[in-house]
């Protein structure tokens, strides 16, 4: 269990977190949502006791991180993958952190299996490793003490589709199996498939927070039809908010039949409708990212 | 989710306390001996060191004069090896956790970060040890052949407590190592800091006249002298401790601050 409680960080008069309060729950996955710059590493380096937080507090199983005796087994972290030193093997690293946790040396190779780096690769130095093969090393790491808690920052990045699809199952039985993950991503569509729980920041607050289905489920109804225009005038005339989607389809605030009932009254051909999955959450998440687009561009 | 659904594997049990004890120092300083020669710039440094004293001892053979082939001399020539080289395997001790990113990981699974500097200055007194241990086994060797193939002298006498003192001026050199690195956290840096400083302080020391006597007393390089030639005369020790405090007191408690404050990213 992590329970993070009016987290803050302030470098000067920047404020990188701004009251950040959540929990994660054992048994479930707690995706952690923002767009880049949002505030989701800082928030992890101050549960994870690298960055000391301005205000508030965070406690894993009750314990504030830094007086957890051997934080290696009971919560394994993978906050930056390419952050390894590129002169030892995959295997030395491994082999290092099982000696600093006392884990019998035993689980190097067995976690080398399960993360799929093979004996040649676990042989070479980290300097050579790609990206993805540096994610799936932070993941051994991560799991060598056998915790009970994860926090991952990013572990999909530089994985390739089979990678992420692996990733998935193995957080998805860890959580099965009574773990705690909290998984951080810039990218709504990678934390949607095994996440039960969101927590979407941006601009250091938090702005969504809630259990997938809870957040999925207020986001309206996507209609496409053969005159979007038309629709969209319909629907707005109609008092239903409307907000068009990349492809030419609206996502509207109201349930399929009073869609349906002003289609037909405005004589509009419908060609789709159906409830919006995600697309309030992904309309949110677009418009933290364009907030943050214009943001940088008065800077 | 349903409850007759059965996990595919077996739920996770709560660990006994016993599982999750705190490492030990000593465990924590086998892991700082082992990162520093793990990689490397660290195993090159070593096998550089150690390929120093045998190279120096061959020097001595062929170059020395015969009556100078003792065992005290050939050790005292493998002290400057070691003492040039092992500082920078302090620094880098220090300042790869930075460059090389890796405190991320060190901090993380060792959060009490004090408890890793110590480690760190252990395991770099370890390695002089070592290090004084093999310029011994090779000082042995050398004077073994100096008598038997090159007419040496062959006395096997080290004389007063050469031994112990030279160990003393390897554990300062690299303990200031260490040091430097805690406070500037970037190797190259560091490194360049840590051999031009006191050259520096030391030739602006002979030139001003009005530094001249402070200098004798602030010159770690000048107050180390007796100490790698075995003896510690008159203030000698004073002299040294003075110096010690400032190049290598002084920087550890500065950069020891800085090494428990600093946030990683």
């Amino acid at each position: 269990m992590i329970s993070v409680e009016h987290l803050t960080k302030r470098y000067g008069a920047h404020t990188a977190v701004d009251g950040v309060t959540f929990t994660c729950e054992p048994g479930t996955v707690t995706g952690f949502l923002g767009p880049n710059g949002a505030g989701k590493s800082t928030t992890m380096r101050m549960i994870c006791g690298l960055t000391p937080p301005s205000d508030g507090s965070a406690t894993v199983r009750g314990v504030p991180y830094r007086r957890l005796p051997n934080p290696g087994r009971e919560i394994g972290v993978l906050l930056d993958a390419s952050a390894q030193h590129p002169g030892r093997t995959g295997r030395e690293v491994l082999a290092l952190a099982a000696q600093t946790m006392g884990v019998d040396r035993g689980r190097v190779g067995e976690l080398l299996d399960l993360v799929g780096l093979n004996a040649t690769a676990a042989k070479r130095r980290v300097r050579a490793y790609s990206l993805g093969m540096r994610q799936r090393l932070g993941i051994a790491m991560a799991m060598l003490g056998d915790p009970r808690i994860l926090i991952l920052d990013e572990p999909a990045n530089g994985l390739d589709p089979e990678g992420i699809f692996w990733m998935r199952g193995v957080l998805r039985d860890f959580a099965d199996r009574g773990g705690t993950v909290l998984l951080s991503s810039h990218l709504l569509r990678e934390v949607e498939a095994v996440a039960d729980r969101l927590v979407v920041i941006g601009g250091g607050r938090i702005v969504a927070a809630g259990t997938k289905d809870e957040l999925l489920a207020s986001s309206g109804v996507r209609v496409r039809g053969l005159d979007p225009d038309k629709l969209e005038w319909a629907l707005t005339t109609a008092g239903v908010a409307v907000a068009r989607t990349a492809d030419g389809a609206l996502v509207a605030q109201a349930d399929a039949e009073t869609v349906g009932r002003v289609a037909a009254a405005a004589a509009a051909v419908l060609l789709e409708l159906r409830p919006a999955d995600g697309g309030g959450l992904e309309q949110l998440f677009l418009t933290l990212t364009a907030g943050q687009t214009v943001k940088e561009a008065v800077k | 989710m349903s409850t007759i659904a059965a996990p595919t594997k077996p739920p996770m049990i709560e660990r006994r306390v016993a599982g999750v004890s705190r490492p030990g120092i000593t465990r924590l300083t086998a892991v700082e001996l082992r990162k520093m020669t793990d990689t490397r710039a660290g195993f090159w440094l070593l096998v550089t060191i150690g390929l120093g004293y045998v190279a120096l001892a061959v020097i001595m053979l062929f170059a020395a004069d015969p009556a100078d082939l003792t065992f005290r001399n050939l050790f005292q020539m493998m002290m400057i090896p070691s003492g040039v080289l092992l500082p920078v395997l302090g620094i880098l001790a220090v300042t790869s956790e930075w460059t090389q990113r890796t405190a991320l990981t060190t901090f993380t699974l060792v959060p009490e970060r004090s408890r890793v500097a110590v480690a760190k200055l252990l395991a770099a007194i370890a390695l002089a040890v070592a290090s004084v241990a093999v310029s011994v086994a090779v000082a042995a060797a050398g004077n073994v052949v100096g008598s038997a193939l090159f007419d040496g002298d062959g006395a096997w006498n080290l004389g007063g407590a050469i031994l112990p003192l030279s160990l003393l001026a390897q554990v300062i050199n690299i303990v200031m190592g260490v040091a430097f690195g805690m406070l500037l956290m970037n190797s190259a840096l560091a490194i360049v800091v840590y051999f031009m400083l006191p050259t520096v302080w030391g030739v602006v020391g002979q030139m001003v006249k009005a530094l001249q006597t402070p200098a004798q007393w602030l010159d770690l390089g000048v107050t180390m002298q007796p100490l790698l030639e075995g003896s510690m005369p008159g203030q000698a020790w004073a002299k040294l401790a003075t110096a010690s405090a400032v190049w290598v007191l002084l920087p550890l408690a500065a950069g020891w601050t800085r090494l428990l404050r600093r946030e990683v990213s």
